[in-house]
């Protein structure tokens, strides 16, 4: 079989710069190279390739967009996109992984933390020395996170938290969890060590989908924190909200790359499967499906690269990314079912990857803002009334 | 330690070569360039070298203004300077042209170790290691699967008919390198950064005499479709009667 060579129909290579072809270049051979070959197992075990850390590290793919001072590659809004392509490409668990560590951790420490706690977890969470969890939903407040239980109460010196975070990727690897809790104040965020008294974590079993992610839940038992634990600068939901922008942005750009591998699989199957004596790429209605994902793949490719471009200059809104993530985790997911269609029976096992694509998107539409609340969100933006509060 | 490797942008061997309409070039549409994959071995030993001895490593290609991305991609990996000789319609030039093309450049420099690869894949010619040594009048260990080098001397092991031989020489010295060399490194983000302000002389040059005239290109016939007898014992007889009756081997 031949090297995956991506899709671009509209050529949008020439769109990009120099150095975002050079990280995307490098980072899918990276990804096809040493990630494709293990991902399988993984998923087939329930485990999140831990083996992967360092060298991911060591590309300079986790919190690539924060700045060099940091320990961070300090690469544009455009590369980090591409990051998440090229790795969900291979699968949606080692994206999630990246997102959760730069976005969801590193972000958030960098913009809401204090220059002392930048200068602790930054450098070494970069290194992959240090991985991060981000506890904001709970097992009763999933779209509604501003209705969440868990709490922090100020006891002289210390933080005491109680209550609990439900599907937390990364939970139980997480050396630091960014914990969202309701203060006297309004919701702030606390940055919760591994093995402090009070908090433990139970891995989520029985996933079917996102099975190389760890995801767990996160129990508080009046969990006692040092004072300098808070975020200084996190201020109500609109913290852990701006943290999920950047999150969001990343999954428009990396379910493009698990579109394209379906697409790509789909393709070559088509081409090679014979049925009533010619390549059922031959019959009207294959070239129709096919077409469609390529149609499909090509818009949400220049949604990403226009969302992208707007992000480097910082103009990007909330209801822009959260079209992108609407749009394209639900063409990656359609795309998904139609190339495990073209596969037939070969499709449902782990030798080919788009049922593994499609069970792993089914989690990706669900989180960081389902697909509904996407849509409330840009409802409310173009009519000026709230669907939700 | 001064270090110079020599570095060809190939089309990637993906590539579904056409020859063009002139029948001695290669249509260069829709073909992705990429470095030449025993020089980035080449890339990776030199790295390696610096690492260990200091120094740095100047990265030389000659070949068209396209090739700027993959030298941009040899400064990510971790070499320091570029010098890019541009010449258009280089892909299948006349290796001694070549030769004298880089010597001349190199001869500019200070140098102790010079690494390429054993081969380009384009053409397959073996040439330009060789006789750039020859030009430069330094030894020259060709195909090398291991290295030891030291600030005087290197000590290479190569593969031979039935054995391996290991030759030592003294530095200068030029070292092709073939698989199983390195596992080159990637290119990682911090390097594609630091890589745009990384010294990079671009020059214009022409080859000079060609010894060595290309007539014509041709692609190897189609090979017909396989075809399958049967399966197991069942099928013996039948294809004992192919192999003597329609394709007259036995
Ligand atoms: C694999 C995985 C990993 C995750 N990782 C993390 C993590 O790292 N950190 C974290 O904090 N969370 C994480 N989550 C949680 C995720 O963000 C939530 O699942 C998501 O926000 C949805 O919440 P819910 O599951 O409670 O669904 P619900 O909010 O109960 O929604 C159920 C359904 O109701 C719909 N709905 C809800 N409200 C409305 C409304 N007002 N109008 C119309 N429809 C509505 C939804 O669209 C959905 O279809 C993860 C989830 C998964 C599956």
């Amino acid at each position: 079989m031949s090297l995956y060579q991506g899709v671009d129909f509209y050529n949008i290579d020439e769109l990009l710069t120099e150095e975002e072809r050079l990280t995307r270049d490098s980072v899918r051979e990276f990804a096809e190279e040493k990630i494709m070959p293990l991902i399988a197992a993984h998923y087939r075990e329930g485990t999140f390739p831990t083996e992967l850390i360092k060298p991911m590290a060591e590309l300079g793919l986790l919190g690539a967009n924060l700045p060099e001072k940091y320990g961070c590659a300090g690469s544009s809004d455009t590369v980090y996109g591409l990051i998440c392509q090229e790795l969900e490409r291979i699968d949606s668990g080692i994206r999630s992984f990246v997102s959760v560590q730069g976005s969801l951790v590193m972000w958030p420490i960098y913009t809401y933390g204090s220059e002392e706690q930048k200068q602790k977890w930054l450098p070494k969470m970069a290194k992959g020395e240090v991985i991060g969890c981000f506890g904001l939903t709970e097992s009763d407040h999933g779209s509604d996170p501003a209705g969440m239980t868990t709490k922090a109460v100020l006891e002289g010196d210390e933080w005491v938290i109680s209550g609990s975070k439900m599907w937390i990727t990364n939970g139980t690897l997480a050396d630091v969890a960014l914990v969202w809790a309701v203060t006297d104040e309004g919701i702030r965020g606390f940055l919760v060590e591994k093995g402090t008294k009070g908090f433990s974590t139970n891995e989520i079993k029985g996933k079917l989908s996102l099975r190389a992610s760890d995801t767990s839940e996160l129990v508080f038992d009046s969990c006692r924190i040092p004072k300098e634990s808070v975020l200084p600068e996190s201020d109500g939901l609109k913290s852990p909200l701006s943290c999920l922008k950047q999150a969001r942005y990343g999954i428009a750009w990396g379910v493009v790359g698990a579109a394209m591998a379906c697409y790509d699989e789909a393709l070559r199957y088509a081409g090679e499967r014979i049925q009533f004596g010619k390549p059922i790429a031959s019959y009207q209605l294959v070239q129709r499906k096919l077409v469609n994902m390529l149609s499909e793949i090509t818009k949400a490719q220049l949604l990403v690269f226009r969302l992208g471009r707007l992000k480097d200059a910082g103009k990007e809104s909330v209801e822009q990314v959260s079209l992108a993530k609407r749009n394209n985790v639900k063409m990656a997911l359609e795309i998904a079912r139609n190339a495990r269609d073209i596969l037939g029976a070969a499709g449902i096992t782990d030798e080919h990857q788009a049922m593994r694509h499609m069970a792993n998107l089914e989690s990706v539409y669900t989180y960081e803002g389902t697909h509904d609340m996407h849509t409330l969100i840009i409802g409310k933006k173009i009519t000026g009334l709230g669907a939700f509060t | 330690m001064n270090i110079v490797v020599c570095m060809k942008s190939v089309p990637s061997s993906e590539t579904k070569v056409k020859v063009d309409s002139d029948g001695v070039s290669i249509e260069q549409t829709d073909v992705v360039y990429e470095i030449n994959p025993y020089d980035e071995i080449a890339i990776e030993e030199a790295i390696r070298a610096k690492e260990a001895h200091g120094g740095k490593v100047t990265v030389l290609t000659l070949g068209p203004s396209t090739a700027s991305q993959n030298i941009r991609k040899a400064l990510a990996m971790g070499c320091d300077e570029a010098v890019h000789l541009i010449c258009e319609n280089v892909e299948l030039a006349d290796s001694s042209a070549v030769a004298e093309l880089l010597s001349s450049s190199i001869k500019e420099m200070e140098f102790d170790v010079i690494f390429c690869g054993k081969k380009a894949i384009d053409c397959d010619n073996h040439q330009v290691p060789n006789r750039l040594a020859q030009l430069l009048d330094i030894p020259a260990v060709t195909a090398i699967f291991n290295l030891v080098l030291t600030t005087e001397s290197g000590s290479a092991k190569r593969e031979i008919e039935g054995g391996t031989e290991l030759v030592t020489v003294n530095l200068p010295a030029l070292f092709s390198a073939e698989k199983g060399l390195n596992e080159p490194r990637y290119a990682s983000l911090p390097g594609i950064m630091a890589a745009k302000k990384k010294p990079f002389e671009e020059r214009q040059v022409s080859l000079g005499d060609e010894k060595l005239t290309i007539l014509s290109i041709e692609l190897p016939p189609p090979t017909a479709e396989g075809r399958i007898v049967g399966e197991g014992p069942e099928a013996a007889g039948e294809l004992v009667r192919i192999l003597r009756e329609e394709a007259k081997i036995i």
